[in-house]
């Protein structure tokens, strides 16, 4: 509903309740998307967990995993994150050229850490550490590699994002789609850090 | 250039699926012929296909429903026939091959292209019209999710003429439905299918969910909902929560399957009992999301056709959120024999024991609301009394099973069997078919023919007893599920019987067809003029049936519990002021994506990667392009308002 017809069923409306607008019905049901998709991460996780020990006498989490190239995948990603913060409060203010530079810096970091996660990913095939080798490695390609198919997804999220922004501006469904967008790759932040954690920094123990 | 797929996969050797797919053809040949006959192609295509008003997207829901549980029966009464005869030496007419198909088919298509279109078909439909909104949330979404349920219904039928469907049964266990022991096609027509359908699942549940929350006419509180909304509500959280494990999981057994991956192999540390917690993660949640709204269905009825409110709405309504929340914690009573040890099966069965708790709250609920009314017997309500003494009797066998020990010696046996069909068909279907009886008058303007009706109740209320108590004796004398053929003769007798049953079960469904054609034949002479012919309760029977593209001509204000219902006793009916209304255009993309999916889903089967490369873009650039369009709106000016509600009501023209 438009803002007059919210004015009008605020006047007539006795009780507490009252519909919401467009942008936070889109908000709330792309909040309820990204629950879906926690859940679907979560299902993943549960199945890492279990096939973690079952490296069927290949290769260990500890040999695989290096801390540094995922310390520095991670940076990439939480810049990202706190400059699409950036591009909101840009949006805030109206200020286009702030979101569109926002955008492009968050794309270049995306692209950064999917670099690097294509890397390791390819240099652990090569290795002989490929996801056919072990049903651990099966849980770990499919856990990450969503992850990344995400991001892969976000990325071409932003450059649809640019061409709207370039040809009809600030636009309603401009901003309700840059807040799903928002949403969409903070959520993704909080995914890699249970990677980060659960994957990669409780992996190397001993 | 196609894969795996050659000549030799349509398999001309089988007369009775050649036969079966001649019939298809033929009867589809048919229905086009005779709408390029009629003109009616725009009509289509404006009117249904690209509509995204959400009572017409749930009418093709129902429909589609309708459909392949003709599809879905003809599976259940091959069998029963097969083991009818299939005793003392006969083989009976259906090899082991083909017949390990038609179980896979028939499970695979009662639950997810009969039972949930059809309940998500009466939840689309009728809850907008509950809680006094113009559309669901999003629309164009809403038009897509029932597009790709409906791609994902007609892979399993072009499995029926294009290679073969799985033979692993409807949840496709590994390590059976690994490609060390299903090399076919048939496990990749079943997972690509429902990966297909499910996200149209999970796309609308998440409509629902955000229509529920968000999109109430204004005072309606929570509190205020109608119960068939809020077992909505209960439903569609639990496809939000659960329908993304069985993506996951139907993910890693295709990873399985097509890249070598080891989540479930025998071999490389596989673990098929993995995927079996898993799907049942999603299976148990599942259980309940077909069965809450039926649960509404019949609080809606028995209130309504006694003319009384809902006994107990709020302790309705907390039953319903435990059973939502309880759901969660079950799972694990699907394969006690799994060998979890002693403390996790009590734990599990005890789980399921207290489900029954709320589900007695209800079921006294509903004979507490007859009880001291002047209840009707129109055709809704013998679908739920029905409904009533069915469904506690699939109960108790349930809390049976739910002790551990008992279920070691009644796993997988046909008493299992009997007992889902007795929730499924008593608690489920039957809901369905009350839901259909009391809401079709709001969807057409005409009601249905009640003496066919309660005709088909019979048949389908005797025929269910006499097919399936058969089977729960069968499961005692250690009959398993799953059998081609068997050489006990003391189960035949029971099987015989069995047989009969399902040929009542044929007959009510004979006479439902006839139901429909007689009503749509004498639809004159049962036209409902008043909007309101069972003289209900809640918001959609206060606007005309059919309703209005917009529902409300002007937008409802809820101050309590059945609001509609007490306006009319207090004969309130200030003259309306109508304001113009804005409303979603129609758009392709539903069906577009939809049939993109369809092409990918069938490369994917066979392999051939261009085709499905070529689906998936084409699908991403529906979706691509239909973002650019900017308003995707409409508007009715009042003086359309006003003369379509004049017409709608047969009111006086006021100046």
């Amino acid at each position: 509903m438009n803002d007059m017809q919210l004015a009008a069923s605020l006047e007539r409306a006795p009780a507490r309740y009252i519909p919401a607008t467009k942008f936070g019905t889109t908000g709330f049901g792309f909040y309820v998307y990204l629950l879906s998709d926690a859940i679907l991460f979560s299902a993943l996780f549960a199945t890492y967990a279990v096939l973690k020990t079952a490296n069927a006498g290949g290769p260990t989490p500890q040999v695989l995993f290096d801390l540094k190239n995922v310390g520095v995948e991670t940076a990439c990603l939480l810049t990202s994150s706190f400059i699409c913060g950036l591009a909101m409060q840009a949006d805030e203010a109206r200020n286009r050229t702030g979101v569109a530079i926002g955008l492009i810096a968050v794309f270049l970091l995306g692209v950064g850490f999917l670099s690097l996660e294509v890397r390791e990913f390819a240099g652990m095939i090569h290795a002989g550490a490929g996801p056919q080798r072990s049903a651990f490695l099966s849980a770990f390609f499919a856990l990450v590699g969503a992850h990344g198919l995400h991001i892969t997804v976000g990325l071409a999220w932003i450059v649809l994002l640019l061409c709207h922004l370039g040809a009809m501006g600030f636009s309603a469904s401009f901003r309700r789609r840059l807040f799903c967008f928002s949403l969409f790759w903070h959520v993704l932040d909080v995914v890699w850090i249970a990677i980060f954690t659960f994957v990669y920094l409780l992996g190397i123990q001993p | 250039m196609f894969g795996k797929l050659t000549l030799h996969d349509i398999p001309f050797d089988q007369p009775i699926v050649m036969g079966t797919c001649a019939g298809i053809l033929v009867v589809g040949a048919f229905v086009l012929g005779l709408i390029t006959y009629l003109k009616r192609w725009r009509w289509l295509w404006e009117e249904w296909i690209t509509s995204v008003d959400h009572k017409r997207v749930g009418l093709m829901y129902i429909m589609l429903a309708l459909v392949m549980l003709l599809r879905g029966f003809a599976d259940a009464i091959m069998m029963r026939t097969q083991l009818a005869i299939a005793g003392g030496g006969h083989a009976g007419f259906l090899p082991p091959e083909h017949y390990n198909q038609i179980f896979s088919a028939h499970g695979t298509i009662m639950i997810f292209f009969v039972a949930m279109p059809f309940v998500v078909g009466l939840m689309n439909f009728v809850v907008p019209l509950q809680i006094g909104a113009r559309d669901v949330a999003f629309p164009v979404l809403n038009s897509i999710s029932f597009w790709l349920t409906a791609a994902g219904a007609l892979l399993p039928n072009i499995a029926l003429g294009v290679g073969e469907f799985a033979r692993t049964g409807w949840l496709a266990y590994p390590p059976l439905s690994e490609l060390a022991y299903s090399p076919g096609v048939g496990v990749d027509y079943y997972l690509v299918a429902l990966q297909i359908s499910g996200i149209g699942t999970l796309l609308s549940g998440i409509n629902l969910v955000t229509t529920i929350l968000k999109m109430r006419a204004p005072g309606m509180e929570l509190g205020m909902m109608p119960v068939f909304t809020w077992t909505a509500l209960g439903s569609n959280m639990l496809i939000v929560v659960s329908f993304p494990i069985l993506t996951a999981t139907f993910a890693m057994l295709m990873l399985d399957r097509y890249l070598g991956f080891h989540f479930f192999t025998n071999d490389a540390g596989g673990n098929p009992m993995m995927f079996i917690n898993l799907i049942w993660t999603w299976g148990h949640p599942e259980v309940y999301i077909l069965v809450l709204p039926a649960f509404g269905v019949f609080s809606e009825v028995i209130a309504t056709f006694s003319g009384k409110p809902l006994f107990g709405y709020r302790s309705m309504v907390a039953a319903t959120l435990v059973i939502t929340i309880l759901a969660f914690i079950v799972w694990m009573h699907h394969f006690f024999t799994m060998g979890a040890g002693a403390n996790v099966n009590a734990f599990f069965g005890i789980a399921t024991m207290v489900i029954a708790i709320p589900t007695g709250v209800k079921v006294f609920n509903w004979l507490f609301t007859m009880y001291g009314g002047r209840v009707r017997f129109d055709v809704p309500v013998l679908w739920t009394i029905g409904f009533m003494i069915t469904f506690v009797i699939g109960g108790m066998t349930g809390v049976l099973l739910a002790v551990p020990s008992n279920d070691f010696l009644l796993h997988n046996s046909l008493f299992l069997i009997a007992h889902f069909h007795n929730v499924i068909i008593g608690g489920v279907l039957f809901g369905c078919f009350a839901g259909m009886n009391y809401w079709f008058p709001k969807a057409f303007g005409f009601t249905l023919e009640p003496r066919l009706g309660k005709a088909a109740f019979w048949c389908w209320f005797v025929g269910f007893y006499l097919a399936f108590m058969p089977l729960y004796v069968l499961g005692f004398l250690g009959m398993t599920r799953r059998m081609n053929h068997y050489d006990n003769p003391a189960w035949t007798s029971y099987l015989q019987v069995a047989w009969v049953g399902a040929i009542l079960i044929l007959l009510g469904i004979v006479l439902q067809i006839a139901q429909l054609v007689v009503s749509i034949r004498t639809r004159r002479q049962r036209l409902d003029l008043t909007g309101d012919p069972w003289n209900g309760r809640t918001f959609e029977w206060s606007v005309p049936s059919p309703p209005p593209a917009y529902n409300f001509a002007v937008e409802p204000v809820a101050d309590g519990l059945d609001t509609y219902w007490r306006s009319k006793a207090a004969r309130r009916a200030p003259a309306p002021i109508y304001q113009s209304i804005q409303l979603p255009e129609n758009s392709p993309a539903g069906f577009l994506v939809a049939a993109c999916a369809v092409a990918c889903g069938f490369a994917v089967v066979w392999h051939i990667w261009w085709l499905a490369l070529l689906g998936l873009v084409g699908g991403l650039g529906v979706m691509i392009a239909s973002s650019w369009r900017e308003h995707g709106e409409f508007v009715i000016p009042a003086t359309e308002v006003a003369r379509i509600e004049r017409l709608a009501r047969a009111l006086p023209l006021k100046s």
